[in-house]
């Protein structure tokens, strides 16, 4: 009765979908590839707009108190700075929505909802989504908060200046609605992980071709599948946390208001009893989760393009899969190690410094099966591969740096410092992000049917990378030399040069070195700026004017989503596809060609 | 391609996908309800000894409402157990009375809240504590010197009308039904069935009072959580009597078009309806009981 | 619906066995909610033995409600592994939250 209900209907589906209009086929589409693109559209707009406040905060890092060149007129309006000055509490603003923009309305909708929505259903021979209209509803509710984060740049007072941590009681303490408009966009962004994750999840489980069993999943489909429990299970607490700081600041309750709180030197007037602590525990034990959300779909995207371009399989794909678990499992139980300062008993923080230790090895096992995955390749160094490869030691540094911070004793020194900014940097920009880079030219002829241009794109490549190492790179030794975060002067009030001007002890004070290293910061982080100029031509300019991919599969590779037509079809799949063999059937000794797709038949 | 397996089971894992679905939100569900439990573990061992309100909810209405949820769980899988067998008006009269549960089970709930809202703490100039339920309020008129009796409180003072029409008025006394303590614990902990509060209607006057505040959620961390959680239960079960209601009305067509699919969407939103039960079993004992 | 009698009365006769067990599970249900409030009251002596017992009972009929209602003691294993990976997360989340508040470092001043 199914089958026969299937046949009837498909005709009828497809009419009528094709029927839909502009409205229905590219703003309300349920299709998991439309959505993909929503969000990876949406996602790289907001990590454009974090980048610009990143420009503007390193500027008043290297020259506090003097106008931003520039744009400076443009905050004299918009914003209301003073002859396009950014005050202390300007900067606080553009540093905690810098955070928030960059995690929740830039890398995670990129890495897991953009890349994951298109890929993932193409990956292992599925029609769509398991909930489509879920699908369309987690996109919308994207939107709405990042629309609201946004606004609250607009509103009396700006927007939430308190960290994107946004620790209590400083951030319901703040006269103005930012802290507000933040929460109630938190809510919104919260809800549409959730949705997204139930969506892959069911997917991953249900959809699956036949044929294609758990252990013969592309490896980027097991790193989407163990990011979406984290966000799924790691998401809520924080959820009840903004709503609890959100009853704080509306409602005046006092769920992390401690008795005797004095705002302003005066007693505030609430009934105390809370705890600014337990507002800490349960944002990290989302914030910890969050980053191996940040960094799963990319490890993902770089075992894909790795075995793609070394014609060869991924090395350890069983260790791939079961670290990539165990690492899902450990990160809940970590979380502490970002509250080592809080005053916390030896027992727990040596708890937590235990399993912060031992993540650290699934981890490296990842790294070095993607590093061995090299050996003996037959290297194609193309755009996506150069992103990919300089990801692998990118990363390695970033990880590497992580470990005196997950060491207790060490991070008494470390914390609140610039050498946690440049350690989660290196993870992030030339890690995950690098990933996505690579993951935009890959698939790009997949969506669009032509190639990005590979002398841009290698442009891109060597510039990014130049310049985020001269960016980050400095911020270890500054670290160490005891430079805070969060400081809107860029350290000029704990610097030597202004404390011997006023005859104080300079022992411990900032050097001239380290404060001098701003000015070539700013410089590095212009020429990033400059950098990115090519790319976002060469995606625009590639839609239309590309080099025409030639064929449906440009990179031979063996994966499911190369084996549509480009760009697939609503349904993706004319018949249901059958796997026959693991992902990366590359170079298999005695075949005529280097690569076997998985749904090819054996002969 | 069709989405398969949104009705018939796949086979290796046994599942159809909305069931998938359904228990994967209900596992977020149970992380979101968790951490606040962990604040309410956290904030009450945190605080000091005898000042954590016992006693301060209604039992035998926390008890009907138990018992009113309960039934409507039995009636939500009654209601699926119906469709099973086929019959489709039994699945209709058992969902009504689920729904008649829930509009219940709100209504109490809105008198509980509404029983705090009227329940005022002032803290007095000599030292005691005048606590009980608002009775009425005198406000005079400082310009004409009027006095007018309200009926609900507005605060020590308040201002009607703008500009020039701006009539300003100031409390003058407050009329409680409750008791005066010399000691604000005396006012936590009233769990226990040996004291019996005698209640009587007094007056305070306004000059007489430090500070005077209603039992919202701003009154400490227990009211903080009970408001949040007991809240934050209510949108559930709101949103669930939403599906259950659409399911029972304008979705009820499916039926005759699709019976098996939609004897699936009753049974994952029957699954959503017990977990607002369980919830609340747990709720109860917590916030009235403990 | 009127296509498969003989699976229709299969049905209705299983069903007829589920339809009695939901309804003891409704009286134990009843029966625990009244013991709950009555042990509320017992005085154990400690607070924390009231607390226990409460939540012991809360806990009987949560694993009622569960295990019949929602058919989760028949359910599959895909289903179970979901759950038990989340009832972990969230005793982890109790419990090493609550050990944070309890373990502090010991008094170093001297008066």
């Amino acid at each position: 009765m199914q089958a026969t209900h299937a046949v009837s209907h498909s005709g009828t589906h497809e009419a009528h979908h094709e029927q839909g209009g502009f409205w229905r086929t590219y703003i309300f589409s349920t299709d998991h590839k439309i959505i993909g693109i929503q969000y990876g559209i949406t996602s790289l707009c907001f990590l454009l707009f974090g980048f610009c406040l990143m420009l503007m905060m390193r500027w008043q890092i290297a020259h506090p108190g003097q106008p931003v060149p520039l744009v400076g007129p443009l905050l004299e309006h918009v914003l209301g700075a003073s002859k396009g000055i950014i005050s202390a509490d300007l900067y606080n603003m553009f540093g905690a929505m810098h955070g928030t923009i960059m995690i929740f309305l830039g890398v995670v909708p990129l890495a897991f909802a953009a890349f994951g929505n298109y890929v993932v259903p193409l990956m292992i021979g599925a029609p769509d989504m398991a909930f489509p209209r879920v699908n369309m509803a987690s996109y919308q509710a994207y939107l709405v908060g990042g629309i609201i984060m946004f606004t609250s740049f607009f509103i009396p007072g700006g927007p939430a200046q308190a960290g994107w941590t946004s620790y209590s009681p400083l951030a319901t303490s703040i006269a103005s609605n930012g802290q507000t408009f933040w929460l109630i966009g938190m809510v919104f962004l919260i809800t549409s992980s959730l949705l997204g994750a139930v969506n892959f999840i069911a997917t991953i489980i249900q959809l699956r071709a036949p044929g294609m069993t758990w252990m013969r999943l592309p490896f980027f489909v097991w790193a989407q599948f163990v990011t979406a429990f984290l966000l799924l299970l790691a998401f809520p607490p924080l959820e009840a946390a903004s709503i609890m700081q959100l009853m704080d600041k509306v409602a005046h309750t006092s769920f992390f208001l401690p008795t005797g709180l004095a705002v302003g030197g005066a007693l505030a007037n609430v009934s105390g009893g809370g705890s600014p602590l337990l507002w800490q525990h349960l944002f990290w034990f989302l914030g910890h989760p969050e980053v191996y959300v940040l960094i799963l779909p990319a490890m993902g995207i770089v075992a894909e393009i790795i075995a793609n371009n070394t014609r060869k399989p991924i090395w350890g794909y069983k260790s791939l899969v079961y670290s990539a678990l165990v690492v899902g499992f450990l990160s809940f139980i970590v979380w502490a190690h970002h509250m080592y300062m809080t005053g916390m008993g030896v027992k727990i923080a040596t708890f937590f410094q235990t399993t912060t230790m031992i993540i650290s090895i699934p981890s490296v096992i990842i790294l070095t099966c993607l590093f061995i995955s090299l050996w003996g390749g037959s290297i194609r160094f193309n755009t996506p591969m150069l992103f990919v490869m300089a990801f692998l030691p990118m990363f390695g540094i970033g990880g590497l740096t992580g470990l005196p911070l997950g060491l207790s004793y060490i991070d008494l020194h470390l914390h609140d410092t610039y050498y946690v900014i440049a350690h989660f940097h290196y993870i992030v920009a030339p890690g995950t992000i690098f990933a996505l880079f690579a993951g935009i030219y890959y698939w790009f002829p997949k969506a669009t049917g032509r190639m990005m241009n590979e002398f841009w794109g290698k442009v891109h490549f060597w510039l990014s990378l130049i310049f985020m190492n001269l960016i980050f790179q400095p911020m270890f030794g500054q670290g160490m030399a005891g430079m805070l975060r969060r400081m809107s002067d860029g350290g000029a009030n704990y610097s030597a040069a202004v404390n011997s001007r006023a005859g104080a002890d300079v022992i411990g004070g900032l050097s001239d070195y380290v404060m001098h290293l701003h000015t070539y910061i700013l410089w590095a982080a212009v020429g990033l700026a400059i950098a990115q100029i090519p790319f976002i031509i060469n995606f625009f300019w590639s839609i239309k004017g590309g080099k025409p991919a030639g064929s449906d599969n440009p990179w031979h590779a063996t994966t499911l989503e190369w084996q549509t037509p480009t760009p697939p079809p609503h349904g993706n799949f004319a018949v249901e596809p059958h796997v026959y063999r693991g992902p990366y059937e590359y170079s298999v000794p005695g075949h005529s060609t280097d690569f076997t797709p998985q749904n090819e038949p054996e002969k | 391609m069709e989405i398969p397996y949104t009705v018939q089971p796949r086979p290796d894992t046994g599942l159809y996908n909305a069931k998938v679905g359904i228990w994967l939100f209900l596992a977020s569900e149970v992380m979101l309800f968790g951490a606040l439990f962990s604040a309410y573990i956290l904030l009450r061992v945190g605080a000091p000894d005898g000042y954590w309100p016992e006693g301060w909810l209604n039992v035998p209405l926390g008890t009907l409402n138990t018992l009113v949820l309960i039934t409507s769980s039995i009636t939500t899988v009654m209601a699926w157990a119906s469709l099973k067998m086929g019959r489709f008006s039994r699945f209709k009269v058992y969902h009504a009375i689920t729904l008649i549960c829930a509009v219940t089970f709100l209504c109490i709930k809105s008198s509980e809240y509404h029983d705090k809202w009227i329940h005022y703490e002032a803290t007095l100039k000599d030292g005691t504590f005048a606590d009980g339920h608002f009775r009425s309020a005198v406000y005079v008129n400082t310009a004409s010197n009027e006095k007018l009796t309200q009926k609900s409180f507005h605060g020590m003072e308040y201002t009607t009308g703008t500009g020039t029409n701006a009539q300003h008025f100031a409390l003058e006394s407050v009329t409680l039904n409750g008791h005066i303590v010399d000691d604000v614990k005396k006012l936590y902990n009233l769990h226990s069935l040996h004291e019996v509060v005698h209640h009587e209607d007094f007056t305070v006057q306004a000059s007489q009072i430090k500070r005077i505040e209603n039992y919202g959620p701003w009154h400490n961390t227990y009211t903080a959580l009970y408001f949040t959680l007991t809240g934050l239960h209510a949108l559930h079960v709101i949103g669930g009597a939403i599906v259950i209601a659409f399911l029972w009305g304008p979705g009820s067509k499916m039926w005759q078009t699709d019976p098996e699919r939609f004897t699936n969407r009753v049974e994952i939103s029957g699954l959503f309806w017990h977990f607002v039960d369980l919830v609340w079993i747990f709720l109860f004992p917590v916030l009235y009981l403990l | 619906m009127s296509d498969h009698p003989k699976k229709h009365d299969a049905q209705h006769e299983d069903f007829s066995h589920h339809v009695r067990r939901y309804l003891y599970v409704f009286y134990a249900l009843i029966f625990g909610t009244i013991v709950t409030v009555l042990a509320s009251y017992i005085p154990f002596g400690h607070h924390s033995i009231n607390i226990a017992v409460g939540l012991l009972i809360a806990s009987a009929k949560a694993f009622l409600v569960a295990g019949f209602f929602m058919h989760l003691i028949s359910e599959r294993k895909m289903i179970y592994g979901i759950m038990a990976f989340t009832a972990f997360f969230f005793l982890g989340l109790m419990f090493l939250t609550v050990w944070s508040f309890a373990d502090f470092p010991p008094l170093t001043i001297t008066h």
